[in-house]
């Protein structure tokens, strides 16, 4: 069978919260039949490389089978956090579209 | 003792919508079981501007909204008997309760039974030294000035004690926003202190309601990929509770928004960091074995939460002055306008150096690169291809005067910089640092005072 490149936007949701300097985005499959590649090809490496331009110093991802569900823990990516940096999002609430623009195969 | 609770969400944060709670009385004001309204309106600084307030009026310092939340849903829940449970007392929630008690008069209701959740107030009784050696992950409070607000975050067990003394509403400051859920469950199950795994599912009952339309739709939609219908009169969450803290989430009837697998594992895990080990003041919540199930349309069955011991120390916020958020923004539009803004830009900061040399400066180009980008050069205006261009400018300092220096030289591009320079918005935003310390649980006192019995 072939295998397509789509981004993740096409198969899976995001959402953004933060807590200070930390981030965390849920990452969840549409399709629970997605979990299996999405576990395989979106590791906290890969994920750490879309987020190069925030310079993260950890990402730990955490894996919710039951959920079909995964949470990337990004640390020091919000410029401070709300209470500290000077950019427009100190929430860092737009972030998780970063995520969804990963391509993966399916 | 109940069998069945049925606890809605007025508000998931301060800012919310003021009318939202309307249809969610409404509906509960149907269902047969105890019933609770939560209101959960205290973010992290929110809580120190409030104690600023508080100090300019000794008679304010609560949610300033609160009497938008309350006064339309107020003879109503009294009429039905849902209680009322909220953190909109902030830095006063002794003043908040006689707020309610005077809108209650002003309605002409039956004068309520309020009763205020305090203790969360660590100042006066935790110095900024103990206070500075309990600090995690980093050492502001040791070389910070004045304390401006230092809040535990509470457990549910006072507002279930408020609830068993039969109050009507209870007012509290800072508590875990769960709390405000977990509180009047063990008050209508008689949960117990340790009983972990159903303290779990109450806390995970209140996570998933504690922002109020984020679990019904809202900071969901993205057209064409995840619709969701009528999102301008989205309804906002009530969660079912039975005894063995089985959940099963809901909006009302006819109102707008969706509740299914996606919009409530969204949920779940926001603002979660490890899933097996969320700590609350009453419990540690694992959520690994959660599953979700869509029983009926808008109809979520999550079961499945098990806890472990509470922990050993509370978290407490501590606010400190965090000086003066400065911002400006100018526009440029039409032919050239990449090239005039990459001059502007380059004037600031070019003026910046010679009279400001110690002040980091951020330049965003909003609508080009702004919020995915990161701090520091700035962004490459020319390459985005746009002619409707708008620039902003932010720095922060100590004080107002050395932030004006920057927004003074944006203001000041209308005549001397580039043609052209149009719309310059400026503005200035003190600011709160705030820090997590952990604090032993023999510094907590939660006490519960009926506003009848209060001074």
């Amino acid at each position: 069978m072939s295998k397509t490149m789509v981004e993740l936007r096409d198969i899976a949701n995001a959402r953004s919260g933060d807590k200070g300097n930390r981030l965390n985005i849920a990452l969840v499959c549409r399709d629970p039949a997605h979990y299996p590649v999405v576990a395989a090809q979106v590791t906290a490496d890969r994920v750490a490389e879309a987020f190069a331009s925030r310079k993260p110093t950890r990402v730990v991802r955490y894996d919710l089978p039951n959920l079909a569900a995964f949470n990337f823990v990004l640390d020091d990516v919000l410029e401070g956090g709300v209470n500290a940096s000077l950019g427009l999002d100190g929430h860092g609430k737009s972030l998780s579209f970063l995520l969804l623009a990963i391509t993966i195969e399916v | 003792m109940a069998q069945r609770v049925f606890i809605g969400a007025g508000a998931g944060f301060a800012g919310d919508r003021t009318d939202a709670a309307g249809p969610v009385v409404d509906a509960l004001a149907r269902c047969d079981g105890a019933r609770f309204l939560m209101f959960e309106t205290l973010a992290e600084r929110t809580l120190a501007l409030a104690q600023l307030e508080r100090r300019r009026d000794s008679s304010r310092g609560y949610n300033p909204s609160l009497e938008r939340f309350i006064a339309p849903i107020l003879a109503r829940c009294l009429d039905a008997g849902i209680k009322i449970v909220g953190n909109f007392g902030s830095a006063n929630p002794h003043a908040a309760a006689r707020r309610i008690a005077a809108i209650a008069q002003d309605l002409g209701l039956r004068p309520p039974r309020i009763a205020v959740v305090e203790g969360d107030d660590l100042m006066g009784r935790v110095t900024a030294a103990e206070l500075a050696a309990r600090e995690t992950g980093g050492t502001l409070l040791a070389k910070a000035g004045e304390i401006i607000s230092a809040n535990l975050y509470l457990g549910a067990r006072p507002i279930a004690q408020a609830l068993d003394q039969g109050a009507d509403v209870v007012v509290t400051g800072r508590v875990a926003d769960s709390a405000l859920v977990l509180g009047p469950l063990m008050h209508a199950f008689g949960w117990r202190d340790d009983d972990w795994d159903r303290l779990a599912a109450g806390t995970l009952a209140g996570h998933l309601i504690e922002c109020g339309a984020q679990v019904t739709g809202g900071y969901f939609a993205d057209p064409g990929v995840k619709d969701v219908p009528n999102l301008a009169e989205v309804g906002y969450p009530i969660a079912e509770i039975d005894r063995d803290g089985g959940i099963v989430i809901g909006k009302p009837a006819g109102s707008g928004g969706r509740v299914d697998r996606q919009t409530v594992i969204e949920q779940l895990l926001y603002e979660i960091h490890d899933p097996a080990a969320y700590l609350a003041p009453d419990v540690v919540l694992d959520l690994t074995g959660v599953t979700v199930e869509e029983i009926a349309p808008d109809r979520v069955r999550v079961i499945g939460a098990r806890g472990r011991p509470a922990p050993e120390t509370l978290k407490a916020t501590v606010c400190v002055d965090g000086g003066v958020l400065g911002e400006a923004e100018i526009s440029y539009a039409g032919v050239n306008a990449a090239a005039r803004a990459r001059l502007a830009a380059d004037i600031v900061l070019e003026r910046l150096r010679q009279r400001a040399p110690l002040l980091a400066i951020r330049v965003d180009v909003i609508g080009v690169v702004s919020l995915l980008g990161s701090a520091g050069a700035v962004p490459d205006i020319a390459a985005a291809g746009s002619s409707d261009i708008r620039l902003r400018f932010a720095a922060q300092a100590a004080t107002q005067a050395e932030v004006d220096i920057l927004l003074d030289e944006v203001e000041a591009l209308y005549c001397a910089g580039p043609a052209g320079g149009a719309g310059v918005r400026r503005r200035t935003t003190p600011r709160l640092a705030s820090v997590s310390c952990l604090i032993e649980r023999k510094f907590a006192d939660p006490r519960v005072v009926m506003l009848d019995a209060m001074p």
